[in-house]
C-alpha cells in the first residue's frame, strides 16, 4: 500500500510545482487559462462534495458562486483585505445556502435539482434587477485585495495567491469526505432510508454538506470576481451550474480531485475549439450527450479502468 | 389602474399562461411517465418558432406552418427519445437530466447555425391582425385567438386523457409505468409516443408564441425557468396542476411586471415559494414520497 501513495504523493508535488512555476515558463494568455482552471476547479469541487459524495444533484450551485462573487465585488473596494476577499464571500455564501438548503433538501432526485435551479434563477432575477447590484451591467472595477499588506496586482503574485487557496481548499475538502462526517454522507448516498434508521439524523447531515459546497463556491466565485475584475447577472444563471455540473462529470464523479481534471479540460477544450470555429456551444452539447451516453465514469473512471489506478 | 387596463392585462396573462400551458403538459406528462426531467423541453418551443417561421417564410401560410411545425418538431422528439433517451432508461434519473442540459446547447447552436442569432419577427396572420374593442379596452385579435385556442386544447388534451383508451393507459403508465407494462402494453411505444406529443406541443406553443414574443436563439432557455416553475406549483405529473399553475404564473408575471417593474422578476419565484411551503407536493400533485 505504501507503493502506490507515496508515487501518488509524490506526482501530486511535481504536478502543484508545475503549476505554481507555469507562469515562469509560459506565456500572458496560457497562465490565464491555468488561473481560469484553479477557479473552476474549486467550483467543480465543491459540487462534486455534494454530488459525488452526498448523492445530491445540484441546478442551482451557481448560486452560491454568484452570492460570493457579488459579496467581494461590493466589499473589496472598501475594504481590500482577506476578510471581503474570502472570508465575507464564504459566509455570505454558506448563509444562502442555509436558507436555499432548509427549503430543498426535503425533496430528492428530481424534484431537489428543480427546486435549486429555480433558487438559483431567483438569484439571477434578484441581480438582474437591483440598481444596487448594478442590474443587468453588474459591478465593474473590483481591485484585488492586498494579502498581508502586499499586493498581489501582479500575474505572478496572483497566481501564488490562487494556487495557495485552491490546495487549501481541495486538501480541505479531501478530509471533509475522509471524515466520519464524509462516510456518513456516503451512507446517505447509498441507502438513505437505512441511514435514518440507523439514528443519523440525515436531514441535517445532508443541510451541512449543502452548506460547506456553499461556502467553497462562494469562494470560488470571489475568486473570479478578483480575477476578472468585474461580475455580472449571468455568474447566477443556471447555465453556469450546468457546466459545472459537466465539468465535474468529466473529471468523475465521486472523485474529488477529478473536478480540477474536469475544469482543466473543460476550459482548454472551450479555448481551442473557439479559436477553430464558432460552434463551441455545439461541441459543448455534444460532448455532454456523449459523455452521459458513453463514459459515465469521466476522466478518472477511464484512467482507473484502463490503468487499474484504485481510489 | 383603469378598469379596462385591468382587464386588458388579464388578458395579456391569460394568454401568456396558454403558452406555458402547451409547454408544460408535456413537460409534466413526460415527468410523470418517463420519470425524466426534460430540460431540453425548451428547445422544442425555440424549435417550433423557428420550424413555423421557415414555413411562413416558404409558403406565406400562417395556418399551415401552425399544422405543420409542431409534426415536425414530434419527430425530433421521437429521435431523441429514441436515440439518447431510451439507453438511460435502466440509469437514475439524473443522467437523462444531464443528457437533456446538453441537447440544450446542441440545438440552440444548430438554430444560430441556421437562422443566426439575432431576432427574428413572425408576422401575424392578416386575419387576426387587426384589435377589437372589449370592455373598453383595445385588445389584439390574436391574443384572443391564442386564449380561445388554448381553452380548446385544454378541453381537448383533457378528453383525450380521460375518456380514451389511449388517455387511460396514459394516466395508468403515469401511475405505475412498470404495471401498466405488466398487463401486456407496449410502454415502450407510449413513451415514445408521450415524449413526441409533448414536443409536439411545446412546438406549437413554440409557433403561437412567435407572433408575440418573436423568434430568437435563447428563447428555449429562458421559457424552461417558467415552466418549470408551473410544474412545481401544479404539482409533477398533473395535467389538472399544469392548467392551474400555468393561469397563476401567467397572471403573476403579467401583473407583476405592470404593478411592481422593479422587482417583477422575483414575483414567480415568490409564488412558488409560498405554494411550496403550505403544499411541498404542488397544488394538485400526489404526496411526495
Amino acid at each position: 500500500m505504501t507503493g502506490p501513495v507515496l508515487a501518488r504523493a509524490a506526482a501530486l508535488i511535481v504536478l502543484t510545482a508545475a503549476v505554481a512555476l507555469f507562469p515562469l515558463a509560459a506565456g500572458t494568455y496560457p497562465v490565464k487559462l491555468l488561473q481560469e482552471i484553479l477557479i473552476w476547479g474549486i467550483f467543480a469541487m465543491s459540487l462534486d462534495l455534494l454530488m459525488g459524495f452526498a448523492g445530491m444533484v445540484s441546478f442551482g450551485h451557481s448560486a452560491f458562486f454568484g452570492i460570493g462573487a457579488y459579496t467581494a465585488a461590493l466589499l473589496l473596494p472598501k475594504f481590500p483585505g482577506l476578510l471581503a476577499a474570502l472570508v465575507a464571500p464564504a459566509v455570505a455564501a454558506g448563509l444562502g445556502a442555509l436558507v436555499i438548503g432548509f427549503f430543498s433538501i426535503r425533496v430528492s432526485g428530481v424534484y431537489f435539482i428543480m427546486l435549486t435551479l429555480a433558487f438559483s434563477q431567483m438569484f439571477y432575477a434578484v441581480a438582474f434587477q437591483n440598481a444596487f447590484l448594478g442590474a443587468e451591467d453588474g459591478l465593474v472595477g473590483i481591485p484585488r485585495p492586498a494579502v498581508l499588506g502586499m499586493s498581489i496586482g501582479s500575474t505572478g503574485a496572483f497566481h501564488a495567491y490562487l494556487l495557495v487557496i485552491a490546495i487549501v481548499c481541495a486538501l480541505f475538502l479531501w478530509r471533509v469526505v475522509r471524515s466520519p462526517f464524509g462516510h456518513v454522507l456516503r451512507g446517505i448516498h447509498e441507502n438513505e432510508a437505512r441511514m435514518q434508521a440507523v439514528g443519523y439524523p440525515v436531514n441535517r447531515y445532508k443541510l451541512a454538506a449543502f452548506v460547506i459546497a456553499g461556502m467553497l463556491a462562494g469562494v470560488a466565485g470571489s475568486l473570479y470576481t478578483q480575477f476578472v475584475g468585474s461580475i455580472s447577472p449571468s455568474a447566477f444563471l443556471w447555465t453556469t451550474s450546468g457546466e459545472a455540473l459537466l465539468m465535474v462529470i468529466i473529471g468523475g464523479t465521486g472523485t474529488l480531485f477529478g473536478g480540477i481534471l474536469g475544469a482543466g479540460a473543460f476550459i482548454l477544450l472551450q479555448s481551442l475549439v473557439s479559436s477553430y470555429t464558432e460552434r463551441w456551444m455545439l461541441i459543448l452539447g455534444l460532448t455532454f450527450v456523449l459523455l452521459v451516453l458513453f463514459a459515465p465514469g469521466g476522466i478518472v473512471g477511464a484512467l482507473r479502468g484502463r490503468v487499474g489506478l484504485r481510489a | 389602474m383603469a378598469g379596462s387596463d385591468l382587464f386588458a392585462q388579464a388578458l395579456n396573462g391569460l394568454s401568456y399562461g396558454v403558452l406555458l400551458f402547451l409547454l408544460s403538459v408535456g413537460l409534466t406528462l413526460i415527468f410523470g411517465m418517463l420519470d425524466v426531467v426534460n430540460l431540453a423541453h425548451g428547445s422544442y418551443y425555440m424549435l417550433g418558432a423557428y420550424a413555423g417561421l421557415a414555413l411562413i417564410a416558404a409558403t406565406g401560410n400562417f395556418w399551415l406552418a401552425l399544422a405543420v411545425a409542431p409534426l415536425a418538431v414530434g419527430v425530433v422528439g421521437i429521435v431523441v427519445e429514441r436515440t439518447c433517451l431510451r439507453p438511460l432508461y435502466r440509469r437514475g434519473p439524473l443522467d437523462q437530466v444531464l443528457l437533456t442540459f446538453g441537447l440544450i446547447y446542441v440545438f440552440e447552436d444548430l438554430v444560430k447555425w441556421i437562422w443566426g442569432g439575432r431576432i427574428r419577427s413572425i408576422p401575424t396572420p392578416e386575419l387576426l391582425a387587426s384589435s377589437v374593442n372589449v370592455w373598453g379596452a383595445v385588445i389584439p385579435s390574436y391574443r384572443l385567438f391564442v386564449i380561445a385556442f388554448g381553452l380548446v386544447m385544454a378541453i381537448g388534451l383533457w378528453l383525450v386523457i380521460e375518456k380514451t383508451r389511449l388517455g387511460a393507459i396514459i394516466r395508468a403508465g403515469v401511475y405505475d409505468s412498470e404495471m401498466t407494462a405488466g398487463m401486456g402494453i407496449n410502454i415502450h411505444r407510449v413513451f415514445t409516443l408521450v415524449f413526441a406529443f409533448g414536443a409536439a406541443l411545446a412546438g406549437l406553443s413554440g409557433v403561437i408564441a412567435g407572433p408575440i414574443q418573436s423568434a430568437y436563439p435563447p428563447m428555449g432557455a429562458s421559457i424552461l425557468i417558467p415552466a418549470l416553475i408551473v410544474v412545481v406549483v401544479g404539482g409533477l405529473g398533473s395535467l389538472k396542476g399544469s392548467l392551474a399553475g400555468s393561469l397563476l404564473i401567467g397572471q403573476a408575471e403579467t401583473f407583476g411586471k405592470a404593478w411592481l417593474p422593479g422587482a417583477s422578476m422575483l414575483i414567480i419565484y415568490v409564488v412558488m415559494a409560498v405554494v411550496l411551503l403550505m403544499r411541498p407536493q404542488g397544488l394538485f400533485g400526489r404526496a411526495l414520497k
